[in-house]
Formats: structure tokens, sequence, C-alpha cells
């Protein structure tokens, strides 16, 4: 955009947004929006404290074990779909409808089964992940040049030899994209698994925070995750276009 | 009409060779019901460079996928040195149209690469890698990825993996049907001086009358599907002298015209 000579940059409508969320806050109109300069110096007091921190470490955890498991299921899991026609027709049914599926109302059923911790949020971290890893696994090994399916069988490669070494490395830029958009659904994952177990990490402090009317504490603790979130999206986005690239040239 | 009348003149006074591949009534029925190959039987005799040759669509790639294991046959069978062929095999090695490498490897991993999978030392399979990239003419290539060759050379480092493997049959198919014409010209004089130098048994897919009659030991034509050999023919052109002297021979002319003549109605 621009306004006569200057080149206003792309992120300049925030500070207008963040000006008008100012002045609706100083007015005072309702306790659950304080003033922006209240929640960022209410931030800069929180994230500091031992409590944000081991919740934050604890919610990184769970996030990480939960895609490194969603990755070691769904990647094999994806290679098979795309590579054996029965695997394909018993399994695509059901990563088709878990990945459409509302999958929050499943957490209260892992919940039941695993109990008030972290193990159930990891399995929500994995559900979450899981499908849309498949499904682009799935698609890369579909993406493959039969000839080079056909090379490694004239040349007598086992099933394994020809995962290891064939399918995996030419399947390798719709993998990474399924494992950055399994790492997106991910972050919803961990919250909301916290936030309905309610006892762990980030889904304690959020209880804490809103059934004591602790509105300031409450945005500065949104803002952190929203902030989080996106900085994530966008760097694995930018290691994807890096890896496309080379994909691209190797062509 | 008998393959004999252009067999005569080139005919060697030794025995005729044996035959190393043996197609036996083989028949292909695609699901869907198509049917590509039609009780068909053929020898192909060892140390020679045979052609399959025939109108597009005609199932010549079929027979070769089968001979090479790739392809399950709706009956018959394939010896391939007289053991009958129930999937790929290291005593045959394959050449792809569009040349089927592996685009995030080297060329030195690319033609070491059935030799790896057989599990061969690293340093073993690359010096024997080395020596078939010199043997296709492409030394001082080994670092390159076949993103930076052209599609001769990327042909020929498929060449090269098929010769890595000292497989005893090599199975070509269209090799250079995807290079341009000049590059196809040099390539077709040194698949020549490759079938005289190394022992081994070339089957070989084209659609170029040309590149048949100029590479060939013996040509096989094959009908429209279902798929059936309709002529042997053994070019009687003379090699070993200059290459651009056979394509002006008399007998290089007439075997082109001849098998024209006989793959023409198909055309129509």
């Amino acid at each position: 955009m621009q306004i006569g000579r200057f080149r206003v940059p792309m992120m300049a409508s925030l500070l207008i947004w963040a000006l008008l969320w100012e002045i609706v806050g100083r007015l005072g109109l309702t306790i659950l929006l304080p003033p922006l300069s209240a929640i960022a110096g209410r931030m800069a007091e929180i994230v500091p404290t031992p409590t944000f921190l081991a919740a934050a470490w604890i919610t990184l955890q769970a996030f990480l074990a939960g895609n490194l498991i969603a990755i070691a299921l769904g990647v094999p899991l994806g290679v098979l779909m795309g590579r054996s026609v029965i695997a394909d027709r018993m399994l695509l049914p059901w990563v088709n409808l878990f990945l459409s599926a509302p999958l929050t109302a499943l957490v209260p059923v892992i919940m039941i089964l695993f109990g008030y911790g972290q193990t159930t949020i990891i399995l929500t971290v994995v559900m979450f992940a899981l499908w849309i890893i498949v499904l682009d696994a799935r698609a890369g090994v579909r993406n493959i040049a039969p000839s080079l399916i056909e090379m490694a069988r004239v040349y007598g490669a086992t099933p394994l030899q020809a995962f290891l070494k064939i399918h995996l490395l030419a399947a390798l830029p719709e993998i990474l994209a399924g494992i950055r958009l399994g790492a997106i659904r991910a972050v919803k994952g961990v919250i909301i698994g916290q936030l309905l177990v309610s006892i762990v990490g980030f889904g304690r402090l959020f209880e804490l925070y809103s059934s004591n009317f602790l509105m300031e504490h409450f945005w500065a603790l949104i803002l952190v995750l929203f902030a989080v979130a996106f900085a994530l999206a966008e760097g694995l986005g930018y290691l994807e276009r890096r890896v496309e690239y080379y994909a691209a040239a190797r062509h | 009409m008998t393959p004999a009348s252009h067999a005569s003149q080139a005919a060697p006074a030794a025995p005729p060779p044996r035959p190393i591949v043996q197609v036996e009534r083989i028949g292909k029925v695609y699901p869907g019901g198509v049917e590509a190959l039609s009780d068909l039987s053929l020898d192909f005799p060892e140390g020679q460079l045979t052609t399959l040759l025939g109108p597009s669509g005609c199932g010549k790639t079929t027979l070769l996928k089968i001979i090479a294991g790739l392809i399950e046959p709706t009956r018959g069978q394939v010896l391939v040195d007289g053991q009958p062929v129930s999937g790929p095999g290291p005593e045959r090695a394959f050449v792809f149209q569009d040349f089927a490498l592996l685009p995030w490897a080297s060329v030195l991993r690319n033609v070491a690469f059935g030799l790896e999978l057989r599990g061969l030392a690293k340093g073993e399979r690359e010096a024997i890698a080395e020596q078939q990239i010199q043997e296709v003419g492409l030394k001082g290539f080994e670092q390159h990825f076949p993103h930076q060759l052209s599609g001769g050379m990327r042909q020929r480092v498929g060449l090269a993996r098929a010769l890595a493997v000292d497989a005893k049959v090599l199975l070509m198919d269209e090799p250079f049907s995807a290079v341009d014409e000049q590059t196809r010209r040099k390539f077709q004089e040194d698949l020549l001086a490759l079938v005289a130098h190394q022992k081994k048994t070339f089957l070989f897919v084209t659609h170029s009358i040309e590149e048949a009659v100029y590479v060939s030991d013996r040509i096989v034509l094959l009908s429209r599907r279902p798929s059936q050999v309709t002529r042997i023919i053994e070019p009687a052109v003379p090699r070993g002298g200059d290459p651009d002297a056979i394509r002006r021979h008399a007998s290089y002319l007439d075997t082109v015209e001849t098998i024209w003549r006989g793959l023409k109605h198909y055309v129509d």
C-alpha cells in the first residue's frame, strides 16, 4: 500500500488496531477488555515468572512429543496407503473422517481412558496432527514417477529399501507440507487438550485467570500464544519453501 | 517374405547362438479386457541386439516389461537362461525411457544404485560405477546431479547403471526417444560399439525403423494389438566401418524400405 510517496509497511494496520484497542480499553466500557498497554505491562510481568515458564515447558513437551508420534505413525501409514490399494481402501475413509471431524468432542473420551494428565494432552496433539500428515504423505507417494518405482523393483530393492531410499525422499516435499500443516493443527490440539484437562500447563493458567476475572493476565496469555502459533506457522512455511526450491531444482 | 532372404548375406559360419531369453506362448490381457499380447513365442539369441519394432500401442513395451518381470503375463512363461521368470532378477537390467534417475543423488550414486541395493560396500560399488561412467563417456561428471545434465547424458547415466550390475541381459525401453536427434545418432553409434565390446544380450524397443535397422542384429516386427510376431529380419548391414557410411549403404536403405512397406498399412 502507498500513501502519496510513502510506502506503508504490511504490519502498519496492526498499529491502528492496537490504538483502537487502547482507546476502547481506556473508555472502560467493559471489564472484559482492559487497555492494551496494561496487557503489555502484564505480559512483561508474567512471562518471566516460574509458573509461566513451567507451563510453557510442559506445553512444549506435549507439543513436541505429540508431533513426533504423529510423524512417526503418519508418514509410514501415508506411504503404505499410497503404495497399497488394499491399505488405501481400508484406511482412507477413516483418515478423511478424522480430518474433517470436530476432534475436540473426542478429548473427553481420551480423558476417561488416560486420565487428567500429560498423556491425554499428548494424545490430543497426535489426534489433531496425524491425519493431514497421513494424507500428504499418501499424495506425495502417489505423485512419484511410476518408472522410479519400477526401477527400484528391477534393481532388486526390498520393500524396506524402496521405502527408505525411494518413497520417502521422492515424496519429501509433500511429506514436509503435511508435517507443517500437522504442526499448526498440533498447536490447537495442545491448547484444547490443556483447556479441557485444565490442571496442566496453560490450561491451568487460563482456568486460574478467567475464574478470578484477571482479564489483563488472560489477554496477555492469549496474545503470547497467538504470537507463538503465528511465528511457528510462518517459520515452518519458510523452511518448506526452502526445501521446495531444493526439490524443484533437482527435477 | 522369409527372414532368410535378408539373413543369408550376413550369416556367419559359426553355429547359431543359443537363445538366452525364451518367450513361450505369452498372452496378456489387462484388467478391463484390453488384450495386449496373444500367444506370442519368441527366442532372443545370446550376445545379440534384438529389436522389438511395431506400430505404437502394439504391446512391445508390455512384452519387454514381462521379460523384465515387472508385469505378470496372463498366460505362458518367459525363460531366462533356462529358468522361468517370476519377477525381476539380477541377470536382467533395465534402461528406462524417462531415465528413472534419483533426482537427489549424484551421477556416481545413481550409477552405483543397483549395487547399493545389493548391499555392496561403498568403496567397491563406487569403483565399479566409476568404471562404467567412463565406459559411457561421462568421466568428470561423477558429482553432478541429473538436473545439471542434458537428456542424452541422463540416459548415459541410466545405461551405466544397467551396465554396473553386470546383468547378462539388458532391456532397453525406447531409450533414445526422449533425447534430441543429434544426441540420438551419437548414442546409436556408441550402442553399436557397446554391443560389440560387451558380451551381453540387448533387447531393444523402438518405434523408429531407421534406429532399429541401424543398431539391430535382429528385428522382430510385431503386429497391432493383440500383438503377434509378423516377421523377423536380420539386417545385412556392414558394421565396424564409418558410421555414416552405414546410413548410406544400399542394404540399410533396402531394409528400412522393406520394413516400412510391412508396417505402412497399420498407419492408415
